[in-house]
């Protein structure tokens, strides 16, 4: 008797279909290893943001949330330096885990745009009306020269000599 | 210590989230404009109202480390902002740099003011 597992003539579609289903298995491990990374970054950025917004609170109180101005400048600029560091005509390799890691998770995790937000009408609330002004003011143009800065950083480091590539 | 983990876990949930439905606009809607960062982060800075009154009014630290600290502020994103409105401009599209920012925070903060009225409307009137 013939062992099912033997393919029996015509029977190739049946192996194709099965090495089809192992891609797509594959391929769904794939994506939950993408999300994971994301969650990991995730929780790894805001847990930093929220010691950072303690920590400002602490140290200048909260007359002004400098914590969150802080973390999306500094979120803007790692994003716009990793970004160009690891492109496509970057000298650092990184795979689409590892970019998904540091950019959507850690990246996104550590900035906010809700917090800004909240914290901006809170003082304009409380009738801090020059506050909330100036943290629209200052926040826009430095988060955008931040990620300007980083991407020209890494963009002088691709190209110095001795590339990895 | 117990908040911070709170954090972490609202945040893990709101970074797939934005990476879940930032990643389906952009498929569905193309990539020529950053609409998914764009959905995100209005639709999170309206939740941010929503929940921000109701927290405020009834005094829960846990809600505020859980869904506001780490959810609504892991789900929402400057980061994604940035680069996506540097790589408009570095293909000198500064129309649309431009207006991606100042669609952005207006739009951003309609909805956070909409989002504390309405909570504000529905929750107002009880002690």
């Amino acid at each position: 008797m013939k062992r099912r597992t033997e393919p029996r003539p015509g029977e190739t579609v049946l192996l194709g279909r099965s090495a089809e289903h192992r891609l797509r298995r594959q391929k769904m491990a794939d994506t939950l290893q993408l999300y994971a990374a994301v969650a990991a970054g995730s929780m790894i950025g805001a847990a930093l943001r929220a010691l950072a917004s303690l920590g400002s609170t602490a140290l200048w109180g909260d007359g002004f949330p400098l914590g969150t101005l802080l973390v999306n400048v500094a979120g803007s600029f790692l994003i716009g330096f990793y970004a160009t560091l690891t492109g496509p005509d970057g000298r650092v390799f990184a795979g689409a885990r590892q970019r998904q890691f540091f950019m959507a998770g850690f990246c996104g995790g550590l900035t906010t745009f809700s917090m800004f937000n909240l914290e901006t009408l809170m003082l304009a609330r409380g009738g801090e009306l020059l506050a909330a002004g100036l943290n629209v003011g200052i926040s826009l143009p430095s988060w955008l020269a931040a990620a300007w800065l980083g991407h020209i950083l890494a963009m002088r480091l691709n190209r110095l000599r001795g590339s990895e590539r | 210590m117990y908040h911070l983990f709170l954090v972490c876990v609202g945040a893990a949930l709101g970074g797939m989230a934005r990476f879940h439905l930032s990643g389906f606009i952009g498929r569905r809607f193309g990539e020529t404009f950053p609409w998914g960062t764009m959905v995100v982060n209005v639709t999170g800075a309206f939740a941010i109202g929503v929940v921000a009154d109701a927290v405020m009014r009834y005094d829960m630290p846990v809600v505020w480390a859980f869904v506001i600290t780490g959810g609504l502020g892991s789900y929402t994103t400057v980061s994604s902002l940035s680069l996506q409105t540097l790589a408009l401009a570095r293909e000198g599209d500064w129309l649309r740099a431009g207006g991606n920012v100042l669609l952005s925070v207006g739009l951003t903060f309609a909805a956070a003011a909409l989002g504390l009225a309405l909570a504000g409307l529905w929750i107002g009137e009880r002690p």
